[in-house]
C-alpha cells in the first residue's frame, strides 16, 4: 500500500461524554512525517487513538487518500492503510514474538515476517520468545514491526520512545528514519523527547487541551522559545 | 541491548510435535491401561471420554476465546440427538454416525456462536444457558422425533468395521471412543497452535488490539464456535452409539455446568487441562458417590472448593508451574 495523505477537517472525539479534542483539523501530505508535541494529558494519544477509530467520535472528518474513513470501524480502518503503534505498545504477552508478527501479516504470506527481521534482526534472535520475556526496547521494536508487517499506508507512532534507554531510542530512531525515508508511508510521530521528534519531523504540530495552538517547521519551532516555554515547559534549544 | 537477558530457552518446533507425539501417546497408554484394569467399566470409561470431548469443545471457545459459556450441553446434544435419530432411521454406520454427530454440532455451534457474540459479559452467559435451555425444552416437546422425557431408543449400531459389535461389556464402543479422542486431541493441538488459534488466544487477550491490526474479531469467534460444536456434536454421537439411548440430560444445563467445572478442575486453556479435568471430576463423582450416595456432592464440592482456592489455574497450570519453576532450578543450576 503507498503511503497516503492524511486530512483532519474539524475533528471533535473523546471518551464517553468527556470531549477531548475539539475543531483539530491538519493535513499531511503522501510521505510526510508529523510530529505531534504537547505536554502530558493535552490529547495526544486521543488523536491517535481517534484516527485508529478506538474514541467516541462527535464530530469532523477524516479522510485518508481522498477518501474518507470517518465511519469506518477501528478493524476497516486499519484494512484502509492506517497503522498504529500505541503508546502501551500493547504486544500479546501471551504469544511468541513470531506468533505476534503473524497477527499484523493481514493475510500476507508468512515469509513477509522477514521484513520485521532485517529491520529488527534482533526481534530473530527472539522469535520464540513470550512478549513478556521481552525487554520494553525489544517490545516497542516488535510493536513497530507487527504495525509495519501490515504495509500500512499511514503509521502512527504514540510515544515509542518512552521509558526506553537511549541507545534503544537512537536504534529506533534509526529504523523510524528509513521507514520515513522509503517513502512508503506517511508517518505521525507523538513523542516527549523534544530533539528527537523535531529531528524526525517535516512539520510540527502542538496540542494543548486538545486544540492545535501552533504549527509549522521543526527550525522555527527551535526558534521560538516563547511557544517552547509556553506549550512545551523547555526554555528554547540550542 | 548489546547484552541479551539470559531465559529459559523456548522449544523448538521439532521438539514441540515431539511432545505432541508423547503426549499422544501417553493418552493412549492410559486409555489403554484403563481397558485392561476396568474390564467392568468400560461404559463408565466410554462415558468420560464422550464427557472429555465435551469438555475439550468448551476449552475452545473458554479457554482460547474468553468466552463465558454455561449452554455447551446444547451442542453435545445436537450430536447426540442427530446421531441417535439418523440411527433410528437406518443409517448405522458408526464412523457415519459421528460424522453426522459433528455436523449437527458444528451447526448448531454456528446459530450458537452467531447469538451469543451480539452479547458480551454476563449477557453472553445468560444467553448460552438461554439456549440450552430451550433447546431442552424443544427436544421434551418433539416426543415424536426424540422420544420425548422417556429418552431416544431403538438404536442399533452396526458393527465396527463389520466386525466388532456394540455389546454390553462396552468394549467395541470404548475403544473406538478412544481412537475417536485421540484423532480429535491430534486435530485440536493443530488447530489451537495454527495461525487461526493464535488469532484466538490474541482475541482473548485483548479483542481492540486485534481489531486494530485489522482483524474481524466475530468470524474467527464464530469459526471457533462451529468448531467446538463439531467436537461437542462427536462425543454426543459417541456417547448415543455406546448407550444406545439419548436422554434429555444430554442436552441440559446440568451438563453444560459440569463440563464448566470439569474445565476449571482440570486448567482453562490448556488442552490436556480439559482430559484431566474430565478424568478427576467424574472418577471422583463415581467413586465417591458409590462410598456415600446421599452426601457424595458434599465431598466433590469440598475437592472443587479447595482446588479453586489452592490451584487457580487448575491442576494442570499447577504441574506447568511446577515445571516451569523446576526447568528454571534446572537451567540455575547449569549456569
Amino acid at each position: 500500500m503507498p503511503a497516503a495523505e492524511l486530512d483532519i477537517r474539524n475533528l471533535s472525539a473523546g471518551y464517553g461524554q468527556t470531549h477531548v479534542l475539539e475543531d483539530v483539523s491538519f493535513m499531511v501530505p503522501a510521505g510526510g512525517r508529523l510530529s505531534i508535541l504537547g505536554r502530558n494529558g493535552m490529547g495526544k494519544t486521543t488523536l491517535m487513538a481517534s484516527l485508529m477509530g478506538l474514541t467516541r467520535h462527535y464530530a469532523g472528518s477524516i479522510s485518508l487518500a481522498g477518501q474518507n474513513v470517518t465511519a469506518l470501524g477501528t478493524a476497516a480502518r486499519s484494512h484502509a492503510g492506517i497503522g498504529l503503534v500505541p503508546q502501551t505498545r500493547e504486544i500479546f504477552k501471551g504469544l511468541t514474538v513470531e506468533e505476534n508478527l503473524f497477527a499484523g501479516l493481514k493475510g500476507r504470506p508468512r515469509s513477509a515476517i522477514e521484513e520485521a527481521y532485517v529491520l529488527f534482526p534482533r526481534l530473530r534472535e527472539r522469535r520464540r520468545n513470550l512478549g513478556s520475556q521481552l525487554s520494553g526496547g525489544e517490545q516497542q521494536m516488535l510493536a513497530t514491526a507487527r504495525s509495519i508487517l501490515g504495509q500500512p499506508s499511514v503509521l502512527l507512532l504514540d510515544e515509542p520512545l518512552e521509558g526506553l534507554a537511549p541507545v534503544i531510542c537512537d536504534m529506533l530512531m534509526e529504523a523510524f528514519g528509513r521507514l520515513a525515508a522509503s517513502g512508503a508511508m506517511t508517518i505521525l510521530f507523538v513523542e516527549q523527547r523534544l530533539e528527537s521528534a523535531l529531528a524526525f519531523a517535516d512539520d510540527v504540530i502542538i496540542l494543548e487541551r486538545g486544540r492545535i495552538v501552533w504549527s509549522g517547521k521543526p527550525d522555527a519551532l527551535r526558534a521560538d522559545a516563547e511557544v517552547l516555554e509556553r506549550y512545551i515547559g523547555v526554555g528554547g534549544l540550542h | 541491548m548489546a547484552t541479551a537477558t539470559p531465559m529459559p530457552v523456548i522449544p523448538s518446533a521439532s521438539r514441540t510435535l515431539g511432545r505432541d507425539f508423547l503426549g499422544l501417546a501417553l493418552i493412549a497408554l492410559v486409555g489403554l491401561a484403563g481397558y485392561w484394569l476396568f474390564p467392568d467399566n468400560l461404559a463408565f470409561l466410554t462415558r468420560v471420554i464422550s464427557v472429555a470431548l465435551l469438555v475439550l469443545s468448551l476449552d475452545l471457545i473458554v479457554g482460547y476465546c474468553g468466552i463465558a459459556s454455561l449452554g455447551q450441553g446444547a451442542l453435545y446434544g445436537a450430536g447426540a440427538y442427530a446421531a441417535g435419530i439418523a440411527c433410528v432411521h437406518g443409517i448405522t454406520d458408526p464412523g457415519l454416525l459421528i460424522l453426522i454427530g459433528a455436523a449437527a454440532g458444528a451447526v448448531m455451534g454456528l446459530l450458537m456462536g452467531a447469538i451469543m457474540l451480539r452479547a458480551h459479559g454476563l449477557p453472553q452467559l445468560v444467553l448460552s444457558i438461554a439456549i440450552v435451555q430451550l433447546l431442552h425444552e424443544a427436544a421434551n416437546k418433539a416426543s415424536s422425533i426424540t422420544g420425548g422425557s422417556d429418552g431416544l431408543s431403538g438404536m442399533s449400531p452396526a458393527p465396527l468395521f463389520g466386525l466388532f459389535e456394540f455389546d454390553l461389556w462396552g468394549r467395541s464402543a470404548y475403544l473406538f471412543g478412544l481412537g475417536l479422542l485421540l484423532i480429535v486431541f491430534a486435530v485440536l493441538r493443530f488447530v489451537t497452535r495454527s495461525p487461526f488459534g493464535m488469532v484466538c488466544r490474541g482475541l482473548k487477550e485483548d479483542p481492540l488490539r486485534i481489531s486494530a491490526l485489522g482483524i474481524y474479531a466475530f468470524p474467527v469467534l464464530l469459526k471457533m464456535f462451529v468448531i467446538s460444536g463439531a467436537v461437542a456434536g462427536m462425543g454426543g454421537a459417541l456417547a448415543a452409539i455406546a448407550t444406545q439411548v439419548v436422554g434429555l440430560d444430554s442436552v441440559s444445563f446440568e451438563i453444560s455446568a459440569n463440563a464448566l467445572v470439569m474445565l476449571v478442575l482440570g486448567g482453562i486453556g490448556h488442552l490436556y487441562g480439559a482430559l484431566i479435568g474430565t478424568v478427576i471430576f467424574m472418577a471422583l463423582e463415581h467413586i465417591v458417590a458409590a462410598i456415600n450416595p446421599f452426601h457424595w456432592m458434599t465431598l466433590v464440592g469440598a475437592v472443587l472448593i479447595a482446588i479453586v482456592l489452592f490451584a487457580p489455574r487448575g491442576l494442570s497450570g499447577t504441574l506447568d508451574e511446577l515445571a516451569r519453576l523446576l526447568t528454571r532450578e534446572r537451567w540455575r543450576a547449569g549456569r
